[in-house]
């Protein structure tokens, strides 16, 4: 197995963010459709319907996941967040029905992290929704599982692109023990072998000397 | 919306996702920084206004680009640290020596008007190796024990190798020298061989 050197900072678990989590920072990118329960002055250029100077008070609009998170407040004075379609009644109930059929990579790649994160703004729903996020996951779980541990040398595109980014990470992780084992088995685990990031720069310097 | 070159920083490293350092982003840094202190003059002029004609109204507005300010930093932080680590990751698998492509990508000096001094990530390299250095020193009652070596278990103490392209001239520790020239086949001590096998230049040969 080749031990991997580059270490990225892994997302939080749950609620949580990592701060330095390139995964976490992308995720809160996510834009969720919010409602201003005050004015925020010469700040109308944010929102592209209207052209006034200001943003005006009980305007519905979509903001980015950090900024919703940076200015909500319990008593909801500045901000109200509404759930996306993904997460409401409507949908929880397919997902409810059989979750391994969705394919979550279309109802946004994050479906887990920004279902957790959802769970911020105290939507009367909130019980419900990480009820349906927690048996979503455990629903899929066997399959990928399944698949990551069977699928050898195999094109596994198929597969891979129904999944949310959660799962990709774990499907990864069991092919990476799967060719581990493998490779154990031929005898090759003892072969030293030249390190992978050093083929890849050699290989993106041809690339790039090539006009 | 703010942030968005911020975030496309970010963008640009999640996507080289097997921890290749890319070329370091000057402008795009730049451009983030000076979006930043414009966000912080604004906030400035209106807090001194806030304050002095009393329109607690602009909070909400001052707030925002708060937010939009800590994001900045967020990404900006978040950019740095992921390339050090990626440079981390090359002292593992390169060794001490970097090929000269590699050490472009890294900026030579960067010094930021809003007081954030970046240390050059070419002495971040540098400083880094010399601490690794050091523990490995440390290691074995003194001894020193190079803890770079021996990544997967050793099965033997010679091994058989190919050399994949010419290398020169090559000492093994009993004072002979071989000819690394390119498809010519070698028994040698494992020690010896195992940084060259990593850098692509032998191949292990195993029967």
């Amino acid at each position: 197995m080749n031990t991997q050197a580059y270490l990225p900072v892994q997302p939080g678990v749950g609620m949580e963010e990592n701060f330095f989590s390139l995964d976490d920072i992308l995720l809160s990118q996510e834009r969720l459709p919010v409602r201003t329960e005050c004015a925020f002055p010469r700040l109308g250029f944010l929102e592209k319907s209207s052209d006034s100077q200001d943003i005006a008070e009980g305007t519905k609009m979509e903001l980015p996941l950090w900024l919703s998170k940076g200015l909500y407040e319990r008593k909801r004075r500045i901000l109200s967040v509404e759930l996306p379609k993904v997460y409401r009644e409507g949908w929880r109930t397919v997902f409810n029905a059989d979750p391994r059929v969705v394919d979550l990579h279309k109802m946004g790649p994050y479906y887990y992290g920004l279902g957790s994160q959802m769970l911020h703004f105290d939507s009367p729903e909130n019980p419900d929704i990480a009820q349906t996020l927690l048996q979503t996951f455990i629903g899929r779980f066997r399959r990928t599982m399944d698949s990551s541990q069977n699928a050898y040398n195999e094109d596994t595109s198929a597969v891979v692109e129904r999944l949310d980014c959660l799962e990709k990470v774990l499907f990864r992780s069991g092919q990476t023990g799967l060719h581990g084992f493998q490779s154990w088995e031929k005898g090759q685990a003892s072969q030293l072998t030249a390190s992978s990031l050093v083929l890849n720069y050699r290989k993106r310097k041809i690339t790039d000397v090539q006009p | 919306m703010f942030c968005e070159k911020a975030v496309e920083l970010i963008r640009e490293l999640h996507r080289i996702s097997d921890g290749q350092l890319p070329a370091f982003n000057e402008d795009g840094l730049r451009q983030v920084l000076q979006e930043m202190e414009a966000l912080y003059d604004q906030n400035q002029a209106d807090v001194n206004e806030a304050k002095s004609e009393g329109r607690a109204e602009l909070i909400p507005s001052i707030k925002v680009r708060h937010c939009c300010l800590l994001r900045d930093q967020r990404c900006v932080t978040a950019y740095l640290y992921d390339r050090l680590l990626r440079i981390r990751a090359l002292r593992w698998e390169y060794g001490s020596v970097l090929p000269a492509n590699v050490r472009f990508h890294m900026c030579a000096e960067e010094n930021f008007r809003m007081t954030i001094v970046v240390l050059s990530q070419l002495q971040w390299f540098s400083q880094y190796k010399k601490s690794l250095a050091s523990f490995m020193r440390s290691l074995g009652g003194g001894e020193g024990l190079d803890i770079t070596q021996d990544m997967k278990p050793p099965k033997s103490l010679y091994i058989e190798v190919r050399c994949l392209k010419d290398h020169g001239e090559f000492e093994i520790d009993d004072g002979t020298v071989i000819l690394l020239k390119k498809n010519s086949q070698h028994f040698l001590p494992r020690w010896k061989c195992e940084q060259l096998i990593r850098q692509g230049v032998l191949e292990h040969v195993v029967s």
